[in-house]
């Protein structure tokens, strides 16, 4: 809050030619222990149809992140302390909460993991989803209906005329789920941000549910944010990655980059540390050692330096900020270089 | 408090906590053998007059044989039956009908006390490493209680010496052992219940989703610590989880599970070049694999709607509802799981 300069910079840029485009964004939370920085400057952007992929492990930032663009992080305890979040032209932090009420499920949809907690257990599935279509859409309580229907249909929940008029409780933990993204999607949102909304599911209806959202992509152009822990969803759908680690984006780039040539000691990591359906019998993992960092009590550094083995005296000095490594390709490592040329001569022996 | 268990021929000599050779028979048949085993859950309704309008067939008929050291992976969605699976072979729930004989000892017929001295040679790891542990329990009693109920390690202080041993097996500090567990990580809390698990020195543990709740980072380390301990221990695992790509990285053979059935059984390798079953397929199409250039070629195949409810299956094959392949034929036929090749059995007539 102290620095005018950064304020000013945002304002200076806020055009975009992005659908979405998040610049420097920066948000805390209070603690007994003091401040805790859990988004620490965070920027990327998505364009209409895309689908980018936020990728990391819990407590990195990837779900605060997508409240902060939402505005939902509660506050106290947290607060935004930076940065601007320009959507169709629009700087979401600057607008009334009035304006920001209508982009929220209007322009913008949002899944989270939790569908009980999310939904109204008093109100029926057909109402919660009717209400957020006649506020945004501005239909009439029949069309709306109709559309609701029509919509709950798509998301593969059978026989929807009659789950209707059934409560949240009355229907299983995936059959909610769909109801989420029903809510989400069905008011034509130009950006949909789903903050593992499929995590909890069984994999076969996870693959129902990213077909749907992949096809609503290519139809209307819709832009997806996927926030997941899960690196196989992202290879599969996603255009474009950025893996974030103790609260900022450490690597970004293509999906094929990210995958095929990792230069981030910690994205190699990641990827070594999954268990690939493809597979050779008996091939062993290559865990990343040692534990998630407490983000109350970060090195000096680089966050990942304590379990990095490429890690020199100026990582334990001085904190990469992101280093452009190629075309669209951006990594936050001092040892980029030596980390992809050993990455390398280890794909070559194996 | 050793006192309290002790076995006739427990062994009085301080420091021996390798039970005595009778007490392991020799036996060179399989670890666990199970035959038709079956759990049904009763549905009653009525408050007064209680009666049974139903039944839940969680798990039903399943047979399969594990070897000394062999892990068999269990895998499934929600509702398959896996952990009830698990649970039943551990007589935790009482099947309803079938065998299981540990090292060709039979379990179903045998009362709770009877099963109580077996206990510490077959365990169990949970997933949710919280939930499971007691919080008000240091970890060194968490992990020294098998042992005092047991029997296995002697006196307070040779107990103490085992559980720091059992910590620095599963790569955590000795010092450690005065925490308590909300004072760990997940993965560390998850290597405390490994280290509880190995204090029995069992035979066979059953591993019930115990990376499904860490982190992908911290998944590998476990999934690297259960195989050595397997190397060095002979250990035989009934490996349960919901992921096709962890359950098949850890697992010698993979039985797919769908609404209490086994649909299809192979090894690793042979499950993933040859799937038969279409349930195999549809699900093995539905994990993806962390490599965008190769999903771009993969075939994906996309199954309709839900799993039906336990309560009423389909008729014939429990799978024909959401299958692409069925015909009305599979709506009168209970597909038997017959062998299609060694070691490769599939539950399917269209197939």
């Amino acid at each position: 809050m102290t620095s005018g300069i950064s304020n000013n910079q945002a304002d200076a840029g806020l055009e975009s030619r992005h659908l979405l485009d998040v610049r420097d964004l920066a948000t805390r939370f209070a603690t007994a222990e003091g401040y805790v920085q859990a988004v620490n400057g965070v920027s990327f952007h998505i364009d209409e149809g895309e689908i980018l992929g936020l990728v990391g492990e819990s407590g990195c930032g990837k779900s605060v992140t997508s409240l902060s663009i939402m505005r939902l992080v509660p506050n106290p305890p947290g607060e935004i302390t930076r940065g601007s979040v320009l959507f169709e032209g629009r700087d979401l932090q600057k607008i009334s909460e009035r304006e920001m009420r209508r982009v929220r499920g209007g322009s913008i949809g949002m899944i989270f993991q939790e569908p009980m907690t999310s939904l109204n257990p008093v109100l029926t599935i057909g109402r919660q989803i009717t209400e957020a279509i006649e506020v945004h859409l501005d239909l009439k309580r029949a069309s709306a209906r109709n559309r609701a229907v029509e919509i709950l249909d798509r998301v593969g929940l059978p026989d929807p005329r009659r789950r209707f008029d059934d409560y949240p409780h009355q229907l299983s933990g995936g059959q909610r789920q769909r109801v989420m993204i029903a809510m989400a999607i069905s008011c034509n949102p130009r950006l949909l941000i789903a903050d593992e909304a499929t995590t909890a599911l069984d994999v076969t209806i996870q693959a129902q549910i990213l077909e749907l959202l992949q096809s609503l992509c290519e139809e209307f152009r819709m832009a997806l944010l996927i926030i997941t822990h899960n690196l196989g969803v992202v290879a599969r759908y996603a255009q474009r990655v950025a893996v974030m680690y103790a609260g900022k984006i450490i690597e970004t780039g293509a999906a094929d980059q990210i995958y095929s040539a990792p230069r981030h000691p910690y994205t190699a990591g990641l990827l070594s540390s999954v268990p690939r359906l493809d597979a050779a019998v008996g091939a062993r993992l290559t865990p990343i050692e040692g534990e998630i960092p407490d983000l109350a009590n970060l090195p000096p550094g680089c966050a990942f330096e304590p379990r990095c083995r490429w890690a020199v005296d100026r990582c334990r000095a001085e904190s990469p900020g992101l280093i452009h490594v190629e075309p669209g390709h951006d990594a936050a490592c001092w040892e980029y270089e030596r980390v992809a040329l050993d990455l390398a001569a280890n794909r070559q022996r194996s | 408090m050793t006192s309290g268990l002790s076995r006739p021929d427990s062994p009085d000599t301080p420091g021996a906590s390798r039970p005595e050779e009778g007490e392991v028979a020799p036996f060179d048949g399989p670890t666990l053998a199970v035959r038709d085993l079956r759990v049904h859950f009763p549905i009653t309704s009525g408050f007064l007059l209680r009666r049974q309008t139903g039944t839940v067939k969680a798990v039903d008929g399943l047979s399969f044989d594990i070897a000394p050291g062999e892990t068999l992976g269990l895998v499934g969605e929600s509702g398959s039956g896996k952990t009830t699976t698990g649970r039943a072979i551990l007589q935790l729930q009482r099947p309803t009908s079938g065998s299981v004989e540990f090292r060709g000892v039979e379990l179903t017929s045998m009362s709770a006390a009877k099963l109580r001295p077996l206990r510490s040679e077959m365990q169990i790891i949970f997933q949710d490493p919280y939930g499971s542990l007691n919080p008000r329990m240091s970890a060194g009693r968490i992990i020294g209680e098998p042992l005092a109920v047991h029997g296995l390690a002697g006196d307070k202080n040779q107990r103490r010496e085992r559980v720091a041993e059992l910590l620095g097996r599963v790569g955590l500090n000795s010092a450690m052992m005065d925490r308590y567990p909300h004072e760990f990580s997940g993965g560390q809390r998850q290597r405390i219940g490994i280290a509880r698990a190995l204090a029995g020195e069992p035979s066979f543990i059953v591993c019930d989703e115990p990376v499904s709740a860490l982190d992908v980072s911290i998944q590998a380390q476990i999934l690297n610590l259960l195989s050595d301990l397997q190397d060095e221990f002979n250990i035989s695992y009934l490996f349960i989880a919901h992921d096709l790509s962890v359950v098949r990285h850890i697992s010698d053979r993979v039985a797919v599970m769908y609404l209490g059935k086994i649909m299809e059984l192979a090894t690793s390798a042979e499950l993933y070049e040859n799937p038969m079953h279409p349930y195999t397929r549809a699900l093995m199409s539905a994990v993806p694999i962390p490599d965008p250039r190769l999903e771009r070629q993969r075939e994906r195949i996309v199954l309709e709607g839900d799993m039906p409810s336990p309560i009423n299956p389909p008729s014939g094959c429990v799978f024909r509802t959401r299958c692409p392949i069925a015909t009305e034929e599979c709506a009168g036929v209970v597909p038997e799981l017959t062998e299609r090749s060694p070691g490769h059995r599939v539950a399917c007539i269209k197939v």
